[in-house]
């Protein structure tokens, strides 16, 4: 009986997948195999091209023209302007003397911020992944741990931790529990710049160390069992073993998180507004500021601002491809 | 042929009555500083319900949409019937005269004058553009618990700012208290006491003329207690950009006096009610005048509307003085309109609240018309934003005040030119 009721269920099937193959047959006829490709990806290219590459198009408008106009057709052409006015500076080195400080503020905080960030949360993130690769008790558990900031939210994640750092907060409670003084962490440009990098790195490890313990986890266990019988000490094994076997993960992990930190915003934004000062105002907030949040929106300056960005986002993104392709 | 007539007939009355019952749908986008947005929905009910033909949507956002989105809205059509608004410049080139569509304008002009022209692109136009919900007008709270437990007698209606400087510094001395004061981190609250101070703001053509003597006075007096902390430094130099405010200090008696508004009072008297005395006092006074700054929103019409005669229909029965009058006596607010302040408006307050009230009326009665000018330059929330930004990196140790000086002309300057 159950294999009568499979062909039927088999010959239905064939029934209802027959019913288009007619008109594909008569549309791969009409428009030959090369066009009919085309109708299988117009759609996801539609999609693509209204909200990816519209909004390219739509930049370099805004990026080339200017005045006060929403629409672009009604902006005046003003060719690089925008982007003269960016770059004009008398000392690179020293914002107060560029037209638009706040911008080299952003970028020189933004570098900073970049190589602390990416730097110290590989160091961390591959440690971690160390750590949870060895059979450790509650391993489940602190790989599910250190995941878990991954999921929040970024601006939950900023209000989180604006809970704990502000002048009444959590940590100073603790503090000041202890017979200390209370510290406004977030009032000193130091203070606040490192507290951008630490809680960046909170959020964002989890999702690294993941990639980093898949690396090493497809690193096969006869060579660590080939070297313990050869008495390598562990340095020399990891050394020797394992950095250089895990060298296209870190690859991967060393310019996603680039581009993640080039593109930091939300979570400072909330936590510190970009201050004390401009001490954490990061490239991306002078954008958003510019083109969204002052009363005469300059959005001219903004799209030519997020033109530059979008050049360093090449730059690395071309460098991951090169990357791991050479790593293959 | 008769009962054809008859059917022909009957089939065009059905299509056609749903057609005539139709109201016309507006859409309010609303913002709340206390519950404006509840109580405009409560009275358009009862609008609807004597206008059937008008149907009132109201979409209560963040005060940052009505700022960021609305504009965007606007240039892209895709903007509501009516905002409520307080940067009137911001949308001005995107409002709706009203004044073809009101039934009495004069009324509307001998109401709401000077905050008419707020509204307006420049002396030459005389048009009507929104109803003014409120009149705001900033002045300093003080805890006068504080002051008892100090005692320390309260600065008199003509102390100047570097008495009550002196005075709260005193006070916060003597009760522990962290911080004599704190401003909400805006230019526009700067504004009140820099114009006590001399500051002009704008020279004899309207255009800004920002510093001058009078407002470096103040600036250096306000770097100055922030940074010898009288003043609580965190509410400005925290951030980068934006407002700040400092409502929760002086709630948890942090701060001994708080320079905010008379938006503030709803929440002085729901949220600390008699937890502690407090009062608002008069605007402290400089070589200049004794000043704060005016402000408030309006309920403003956009000329994209499709219905313009039924959004003039719905402000004009706001404005009658009996719903305009419950509408300030539910919200708190002080009436913009000069018939119902002169009426007065009977607040259903508790003591405290009621002597509050009546120190933000006569502090509204004594702006002085330099304020009111500036409040009404189009371009104001520039000078007010780049003021706080630049004088918040002093205060964070950024920059030098004359560095500041120079930063707050040539952004000035910048945004004016980026805004032709």
């Amino acid at each position: 009986m159950s294999g009568v009721a499979a062909r039927a269920a088999e010959h239905t099937y064939a029934a209802v997948m027959n019913v288009p193959e007619r008109p594909m047959r008569w549309a791969q006829a009409r428009l030959g195999t090369g066009r009919f490709a085309w109708l299988f990806v117009a759609p996801n290219l539609a999609i693509f091209g209204i909200f990816t590459f519209l909004p390219i198009a739509i930049n370099f408008v805004y990026a080339f023209t200017g005045g006060p106009e929403l629409m672009p057709a009604d902006r005046a052409f003003t060719g690089l302007a925008n982007l003269r006015e960016l770059l004009s500076c008398s000392n690179y080195l020293n914002p107060n003397t560029c037209t638009r400080d706040i911008f080299w503020d952003g970028v020189w905080n933004t570098l900073r911020f970049v190589v602390l960030q990416v730097g110290l949360m590989i160091l961390f993130s591959l440690i971690t992944a160390l750590v949870l690769n060895r059979k450790v008790i509650g391993r489940g558990f602190f790989r599910a741990a250190f995941f878990y900031p991954v999921l929040l939210s970024p601006v939950v994640v900023a209000l989180i931790w604006k809970w704990i750092l502000q002048r009444y907060g959590v940590l100073n409670a603790a503090v000041g529990a202890v017979g200390l003084h209370p510290v406004d962490w977030l009032l000193n440009g130091t203070s606040a710049f490192s507290w951008t990098v630490f809680v960046s790195i909170w959020a964002h490890m989890g999702f690294y160390t993941l990639i980093l313990l898949a690396g090493l986890q497809a690193i096969p266990a006869d060579i660590y069992e080939a070297a313990a019988m050869d008495a390598a000490p562990p340095w020399r094994t990891f050394r020797r073993i394992t950095l250089p076997l895990l060298m296209p993960s870190l690859l991967v992990v060393l310019v996603l998180g680039l581009i993640r930190a080039v593109q930091i915003f939300d979570e400072v934004y909330v936590l510190t507004g970009g201050g004390p000062g401009t001490a954490t105002t990061y490239l991306v907030q002078f954008i958003y500021q510019t083109g969204f949040a002052a009363q005469v929106r300059e959005y001219g300056l903004a799209a030519a601002a997020s033109l530059l960005l979008a050049g360093v986002l090449l730059v690395l993104t071309l460098v991951q491809l090169r990357a791991t392709r050479g790593t293959r | 042929m008769c009962s054809l007539v008859i059917a022909a007939a009957l089939v065009a009355a059905i299509s056609l009555a749903p057609a005539a019952q139709a109201a016309v749908q507006l859409r309010i986008t609303c913002y709340s500083d206390g519950n404006e947005c509840p109580i405009t929905k409560q009275l358009a009910a009862r609008f609807t319900q004597q206008n059937p033909d008008i149907q009132i949507e109201i979409d209560e956002v963040p005060y940052s949409a009505i700022l960021q989105s609305l504009p965007v809205q606007l240039a892209s059509n895709n903007g509501p019937d009516i905002a409520r608004v307080t940067l009137f410049g911001s949308v001005q080139r995107y409002m709706l005269d009203l004044r073809p569509y009101l039934k009495d304008a004069d009324q509307w002009e001998a109401n709401f004058g000077p905050e008419l022209d707020w509204m307006r692109s420049g002396p030459n136009d005389h048009g009507i553009y929104g109803l003014m919900t409120q009149l705001t007008v900033t002045s300093p709270f003080v805890d006068k618990t504080l002051f008892e437990q100090a005692n320390v007698p309260l600065p008199g209606p003509k102390a100047t700012w570097d008495d009550w400087a002196a005075a709260v510094a005193k006070v916060a001395k003597a009760t522990n208290t962290p911080f004599g004061m704190a401003w909400d981190r805006s230019g526009h609250r700067f504004a009140g006491p820099a114009i006590s101070y001399g500051a002009k703001y704008l020279n004899t053509d309207g255009k800004p003329a920002v510093i001058d003597d009078g407002f470096r006075a103040m600036a250096s007096r306000w770097v100055k207690w922030n940074q010898d902390g009288t003043a609580d430094k965190s509410i400005w130099a925290a951030q980068a950009s934006g407002y700040g405010d400092a409502f929760a200090d002086f709630q948890n008696a942090k701060i001994v006096l708080y320079l905010s508004g008379s938006w503030q009072l709803n929440r002085m008297v729901k949220q600390i009610g008699d937890s502690f005395d407090w009062a608002v006092v008069p605007n402290p006074c400089g070589p200049a005048t004794c000043t704060g700054m005016p402000g408030g929103a309006a309920f403003v019409a956009f000329k994209e509307t499709r219905h313009p005669a039924e959004v003039a229909r719905f402000l004009d029965w706001m404005e009658q003085p009996a719903i305009y009058t419950e509408f300030m006596a539910k919200t708190l607010n002080i009436p913009a309109s000069a018939a119902v302040r002169k009426a007065g408006v009977n607040y259903d307050l508790p003591p405290a609240g009621k002597a509050a009230m009546q120190a933000l009326l006569q502090n509204a009665d004594s702006l002085a018309p330099l304020a009111y000018k500036l409040q009404g330059y189009h371009y104001n929330a520039t000078i007010f934003n780049v003021t706080a930004d630049r004088l918040s990196q002093v205060i964070a140790g950024d920059m030098t005040l004359d560095q500041a000086y120079q930063r707050i002309t040539e952004d000035i300057n910048q945004a004016l030119a980026a805004a032709k």
